[in-house]
């Protein structure tokens, strides 16, 4: 098995309807993690931010922030929890969230009950 | 109950157009997140983990079968089919959208609810005990006060924006069940010798992470005087409050630094420089809201009501429930329902619309037409004849609202935790579902008796975990989760702060160490000796040497 | 900057005096509490009217006696949330003050009614907000809860209305 690769991605909450999202390569915001672009370089991280911040002018995302991920064979995993449990759902819920909608990707779901 | 007239349905629809205004200009972007954030907050409206949060008042946590069927209907149309039932009488929706806000308002609106003041730095719902006007202990409802007091507090111009938060909490028994002593403001109703009635006037308490017993300012405070006294108060708290640093900013922290005394005496000049108005129409208001208080008309019934008798010995399931879940009313022939939200394994609070649907169809047939929200996150239905006890029972039981464990180790309070909250340091929800399966055995409960096991996701103690004989407290520890158990609190009349008692635990042994502090509890109970008994009279040794003795 | 009163927008003609320094030979002067203590004598023998700037840490009950000599006294709002001018506010009203109060600071259309309620009725608005925003904010609601407010015939007050025998609220003049 490879070692998966360690970077920062953006995750931001959409203005109008408070869904956890993730900025994607093409600059899009995607409910789904794997779908988030990883800056794997501090400068790549900064960027992806500044992008955020646009998008936070223009009304469609809130609150953005970068978190650390890694990701293995195209799928990405949070660092923490919390931000596992964003991109998944409640982990006492697991027929509510992103979870249940076939949105819930990242490897391994949160080890809960 | 309280009914809105016209003044009351005018001011919460233009509050509602105000707000649907403003999410218009955030949406269009007229409006940055940092301007809007305080507008929304105002609301109720949050931005948790998954998406918005609204936050909807109860005040004084009562509620009309209709107004519950709302409440239901609110979260099968814009929610995820289930709201969740705090601490502090309010419902929460966890799923809702932005847009969808404004219309979630105007339905509250068309029952006389709305969710002003649920969150910022203003006065929040006002809370009171979930028995009033039902209970045995009774001096008086406190209700009338509490709705007063919502009214007075609503867009409040000079306290909207204090230096922090600010919760008021009002109690008419003697046995405290509305933790007053734990309040911002607590208020605990008197009856003198000649028969008057004062209120004793308690600031200076609160959980988060200094918590404090507060402290008794007035000892008999007349009626008509409480709300230019309250405004009193509330000006030296926004003037004097700490705003340089927000976990030093409750009133609690200013009553600490400057002294209860000199605090006291700052109250006193201010109250005694203020221009008295006459407070006639405060009379006359309160006169007016009373009258909506009017207990229902009661039959009058004997004590003992053999069908309840015969029912008990027939449906021993029944029996355990009846002895555990009703509480002692005032009037003959009449019991307290307090309906369990916490089934075995289930999560704290949770109601889902289809019982919420139940529980407002029991109150209209045979409760008139009353519910409450406690603060233990249960559900009371306050006048139901015993004779309705069995019927009331099985259609519980049918929508899994049936749990027996009212006042119990399965009754345990958690606040949403790291499930759903930002805040959050750790999950307490898994935590109560392990601990409830843990003590699934309803003999082994009712054998433990009376306990308040409370827990919280982080420092800020939505979950009481301070005041609960066992207290939760979830933390991180360099990413991973892990518990710190406190014991010895209350938030009852004797009210105190639990004490740490070691070393944390990580969630999955949580229940175990739970069982072990029970487990010596039971072997050094003296006959009758309720758990908090048994640990204010050891202390905390024998419950360490249990807990952290070497395998 | 031109201040809002009344809903419309007018020039404001006040000189800010300085924590030093000569005061302008004529002309009506705004100066801090301070200043006001120590130049007591030379500033009431001044032609012009006298204004005041108040922190939000000095006590509205020490202004008593100079209370009557003022025109305008200005209040700072150095966050939006920093709530303690409402209180400075309306204690001054309670203490009879008829001058001018004027806000200044982070002054936001969405707390332009609280301030007219605790008895504010001059704003430093800057250019952030349309007058029409200010204008629709300073009615938004046409009720309120609480007694003792500072702008009746705008918004009623429930209780008081609920509880006196005067003209129904619904036809009397309001500002909406
Ligand atoms: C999920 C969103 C929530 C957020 C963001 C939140 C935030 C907070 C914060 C920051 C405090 C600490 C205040 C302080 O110490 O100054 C607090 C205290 C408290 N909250 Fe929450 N809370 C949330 C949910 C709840 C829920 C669900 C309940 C009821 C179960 C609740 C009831 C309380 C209570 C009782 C306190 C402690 C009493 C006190 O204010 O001292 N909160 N909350
Ligand atoms: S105690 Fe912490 S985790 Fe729990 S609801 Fe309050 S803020 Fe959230």
């Amino acid at each position: 098995m490879t070692t998966p690769e360690k970077g920062q991605l953006v995750t931001a909450n959409r203005l109008r309807d408070g869904i956890a999202v993730f900025l994607t390569r093409g600059g899009d915001w995607s409910e789904v993690i794997d779908e988030a672009v990883l800056a794997l370089e501090p400068q790549a991280a900064a960027a992806l931010e500044a992008r955020a911040r646009d998008d936070e002018k223009k009304t469609i995302v809130t609150g953005a922030y970068l978190v650390d991920a890694e990701r293995l064979e195209g799928r990405v995993r949070a660092a923490h929890i919390r931000e596992r449990m964003r991109a998944l759902g409640p982990t006492v819920r697991l027929d509510l969230g992103k979870q249940a909608e076939g949105k819930g990707a990242g490897f391994a779901a949160p080890e809960g009950e | 109950m309280y009914r809105y007239d016209e003044f009351d349905h005018q001011f919460v629809r233009e509050r509602t157009d105000q707000f649907r205004n403003q999410t218009e200009r955030r949406l269009s972007g007229a409006l940055t997140e940092d301007e809007f954030r305080p507008l929304r907050l105002m609301n109720g409206l949050y931005l948790q983990l998954h998406a918005y949060m609204l936050r909807v008042a109860i005040p004084y946590g009562t509620l009309s079968g209709r107004q519950m069927r709302q409440l239901a209907y609110i979260a099968d149309t814009w929610d995820k089919g289930y709201g969740h039932f705090t601490t502090r009488q309010n419902i929460q929706y966890n799923w809702v959208k932005l847009e969808d806000a404004p219309d979630i308002l105007d339905a509250l609106a068309a029952v006389e609810m709305h969710a002003i003041q649920t969150s910022g730095n203003c006065i929040r719902n006002v809370t009171t005990d979930h028995w009033a006007g039902a209970a045995a202990d009774e001096i008086a409802d406190p209700r009338p006060v509490g709705e007063l007091l919502r009214q007075w507090s609503s867009l409040h111009p000079e306290f909207s924006f204090l230096p922090r938060k600010f919760k008021i909490a009002v109690t008419g028994a003697p046995h405290d069940r509305a933790a007053v002593k734990v309040h911002d403001i607590g208020l605990r109703l008197h009856k003198n010798d000649a028969g008057e009635i004062g209120w004793e006037v308690i600031v200076g308490g609160g959980l988060g992470r200094t918590p404090m017993v507060g402290v008794t300012v007035r000892d008999f405070l007349p009626q008509h005087e409480l709300i230019g006294y309250l405004e009193a108060i509330m000006r030296v708290y926004n003037l004097y409050g700490r705003r340089d640093n927000k976990y030093k900013a409750r009133i609690k922290i200013l009553v600490h630094e400057i002294g209860a005394d000199k605090f006291k005496s700052e109250v006193e000049a201010e109250y005694a420089r203020r221009p008295h108005p006459t407070t006639e129409v405060e009379e006359r208001e309160l006169a007016r809201i009373a009258a909506y208080f009017a207990p229902p008309d009661f039959e009058k019934l004997p004590r003992w009501s053999a069908s309840f008798e015969e029912a008990k010995l027939a449906n021993p399931a029944f029996a355990r429930w009846a002895r555990n879940n009703l509480g002692p009313h005032h009037v003959d022939g009449y019991a307290i329902v307090n309906i369990s939200l916490k089934p075995e394994g289930g999560i704290p609070g949770d109601a889902t619309g289809d019982q919420m649907r139940v529980m407002a169809d029991l109150a209209e047939r045979f409760g008139s037409d009353e519910l409450r929200v406690s603060h233990a996150q249960n559900i009371v239905l306050p006048h139901v004849k015993k004779d309705d006890l069995l019927t009331v029972y099985q259609a519980l039981e049918k929508a899994d609202l049936a749990a027996a464990n009212y006042g119990l180790a399965g009754d345990i309070i958690a606040c949403p935790g790291l499930d759903y909250c930002a805040l959050a340091t750790a999950r307490s929800i898994p935590v109560a579902q392990s601990i409830s399966r843990k003590f699934a055995d309803s003999k082994k409960q009712d054998e433990i008796g009376k306990l308040k096991i409370n827990i919280s996701g982080c420092i800020n103690a939505c979950g009481h975990h301070h005041v609960g004989h066992i207290g939760i407290l979830g933390l991180d520890k360099k990413g991973e989760e892990f518990y710190q158990i406190t014991l010895g609190g209350s938030s009852a009349e004797n009210a105190s702060i639990g004490t740490i008692l070691g070393p944390g635990f990580a969630g999955h042994e949580v229940a175990d160490a739970i069982e072990t502090i029970l487990d010596t509890y039971l072997k050094h109970r003296e006959a009758g000796e309720e758990f908090l008994a048994t640990y204010r009279r050891l202390g905390p040794k024998p419950f360490k040497e249990a807990l952290y003795a070497t395998a | 900057m031109p201040l809002l009163k009344n809903n419309v927008l007018v020039a404001d003609t006040w000189i800010n005096a300085e924590a030093d320094g000569d005061f302008p030979a004529s002309g009506d002067v705004i100066v801090p509490f301070a200043r006001l203590l120590k130049d007591w004598g030379e500033l009431s023998a001044r032609p012009g009217k006298l204004g005041l700037r108040l922190s939000n840490t000095d006590r509205p009950e020490a202004l008593g006696t100079f209370l009557p000599k003022l025109s305008v006294i200005v209040l700072p709002f150095p966050a939006f949330n920093d709530g303690r001018a409402y209180s400075i506010a309306r204690s001054l009203r309670e203490m009879g003050y008829r001058g001018e109060l004027r806000a200044t600071g982070n002054v936001l259309p969405d707390q332009l009614q609280f301030m007219l309620q605790v008895g504010f009725d001059a704003f430093e608005i800057g250019e952030r907000f349309p007058l029409e925003t200010w204008q629709k904010a300073s009615r938004q609601m046409s009720l309120a809860y609480q007694r003792g407010l500072f702008r009746r015939g705008s918004e009623a007050e429930i209780w008081t209305e609920r509880h006196t025998d005067a003209e129904p609220w619904l036809e009397q003049p309001h500002a909406g």
